[in-house]
């Protein structure tokens, strides 16, 4: 089957110091694929290119058989790339009732998916959707996430608890200081050495 | 409907009014207050909804005036002409300035138009063809039929862009432009990954808000019959357009409109009964006490008032 995003060798610079350095991935349609590393390690930033935030400077990115890295991140959002923020934006002006009947965090991060999911996309990034929430409200989270995917959305999951990433995805790939250091299924990258030693630094 | 025809009957009875055997002195007052009404509105199309605090309204206003003078002097141009050059230069300008948006955010925006206005005014100082530093007098060409005086005719001009200007930014607000813009004021970055071609909309903000301010300064030569740098770029204007809507309130096209004439007529007030430098102060004190005490305007108090009392 026909990739929906490729990333091939892309690479991004903050004056001296490599955020990404030529990256390559490929994601099927339909997938639920997780992207972990330890702070820093570049996935924000792989998910900025991806979704236009940040324009990489080599490399290509091709969603669904078109080159994309030159477009602006509303055309990328219209092609059907849409994503969540770690830090939950939502547009307060519009939705000031809402933000008076939501006041937990979970509440936030649905918002946040929701507001993400309003542009009727393809391909869902969701930027720690989970960060800091409890055991119940990621399992909450989780069921949304599932039953989109059901839909036909495919997903990327950036995040930090691994018991969710592990039980969501179906391909992992591990990053550290910009470079993929492993990719597989969850059970083969909780033993890769590799992994362990980027997150335990042993 | 309902708004279109009361948009109608505002415009009839300005041309009612100016018919009228009035003290002329009114329609040299209300002009200015409408003149505010522009300004205002125009700067809540960019400030308001987009939440781009322009600090340089008075560098629109102005580019518009010199646009219309140099049109007269030049061609003898009709009052209409110069106002739609003076739209043309003054949108143009604002386009330039929306470009500034690329880079520059929150107060680094405001800094930028404010360098602009001061960019401006030294180069028109330095114009001799407009008349340099000590200005340029004019000469009104005849008034036009049915109207007795040239400030009669420019009240109704007024009141017709005012006008416009309230519909421009009605429409504005109702469509899918305003929800664009109000994203970008919330959050730029989830704007654009929701779809919202943030550039575009920022731009044509700019330029529209740009337009009207021009449109307003463009009648203020004929008004004066008399155009100099100093006052046409006052920072009076750039103050009194940002406090209007701050006053009136912002997330609605009646709130500047209702901030403009409640400060632009006491402005007026406190000219004729007290003195001209207490204008300043009445804008200063109001602003403060607004920001401090409803900083959602007038509008907000209103549905406070709507909520308590139900």
């Amino acid at each position: 089957m026909a990739a929906l995003l490729q990333v091939k060798n892309v690479s991004k610079h903050f004056g001296g110091f490599t955020a990404l350095s030529a990256v390559s991935l490929e994601i099927a349609p339909g997938e639920r694929f997780g992207l972990i590393g330890p702070n820093g390690s570049g996935k924000t930033t792989l998910i900025n290119c991806v979704s236009g935030a940040l324009r990489n400077e080599s490399g290509s990115i091709v969603f669904d058989g078109e080159e994309v890295s030159r477009l602006a991140a509303y055309q990328r959002t219209r092609r059907g790339i849409a994503r969540s923020f770690q830090v939950p934006r939502p547009f307060h002006s519009m939705t000031v009732l809402e933000n008076l009947l939501v006041p937990t965090q979970v509440e936030l991060r649905k918002l946040e998916l929701a507001r993400a999911m309003a542009a009727r996309p393809r391909l869902l990034i969701s930027d720690e959707a989970m960060a800091g929430l409890s055991g119940g409200e990621v399992d909450e989270v989780l069921a949304i996430l599932f039953k989109l995917n059901d839909k036909g959305i495919t997903i990327i999951m950036i995040e930090h608890i691994m018991q969710a990433v592990m039980r969501f995805s179906q391909r992992i790939v591990c990053l550290d200081a910009g470079k993929i250091i492993c990719e597989g299924t969850p059970t083969s990258i909780v033993q890769n050495p590799d992994v362990q030693k980027a997150y335990l630094g042993a | 409907m309902k708004y279109w025809v009361s948009v109608a009957v505002l415009f009839l009875l300005s041309v009612a009014l100016a018919l009228a055997p009035t003290n002329d002195y009114f329609f040299y007052a209300a002009f200015v207050v409408l003149q505010f009404v522009v300004l205002s509105t125009a700067w809540n199309i960019l400030g308001g909804y987009a939440g781009y605090v322009n600090f340089g309204t008075g560098a629109f206003f102005a580019i518009g005036a010199y646009s219309a003078v140099v049109l007269f002097k030049w061609l003898g141009a009709p009052l209409a002409v110069q106002m739609v050059a003076g739209a043309a230069v003054s949108g143009l300008l604002g386009f330039s300035v929306g470009l500034l948006t690329l880079r520059l955010r929150g107060i680094f925006f405001a800094i930028a138009t404010v360098a602009v206005t001061f960019v401006l005014e030294t180069v028109m100082i330095n114009w001799r063809y407009v008349g340099g530093a000590t200005g340029l007098q004019l000469v009104r060409p005849a008034v036009i039929e049915p109207f007795d005086t040239y400030t009669r005719m420019l009240f109704v001009v007024m009141a017709l862009l005012a006008l416009i200007a309230i519909s421009v930014a009605r429409y504005v607000q109702d469509s899918w432009i305003g929800r664009g813009l109000r994203a970008i004021r919330d959050s730029e970055e989830a704007a654009e990954c929701s779809g919202v071609p943030t550039l575009k909309l920022k731009l044509f903000a700019c330029t529209i808000s740009g337009a009207l301010m021009g449109a307003a300064g463009a009648a203020m030569p004929m008004y004066l019959a008399f155009i100099e740098p100093a006052s046409t770029f006052s920072l009076n204007y750039s103050v009194s357009a940002l406090a209007m809507p701050m006053i009136g309130g912002t997330a609605h096209w009646i709130g500047p409109v209702i901030g403009a004439l409640i400060l632009a007529t006491i402005q007026q007030v406190v000219t004729v009964t007290i003195s001209n430098e207490i204008n300043v102060l009445v804008v200063g004190v109001l602003l403060v006490a607004f920001v401090v005490g409803a900083p959602d305007g007038v509008l907000g108090l209103f549905k406070r008032w709507l909520r308590s009392s139900k």
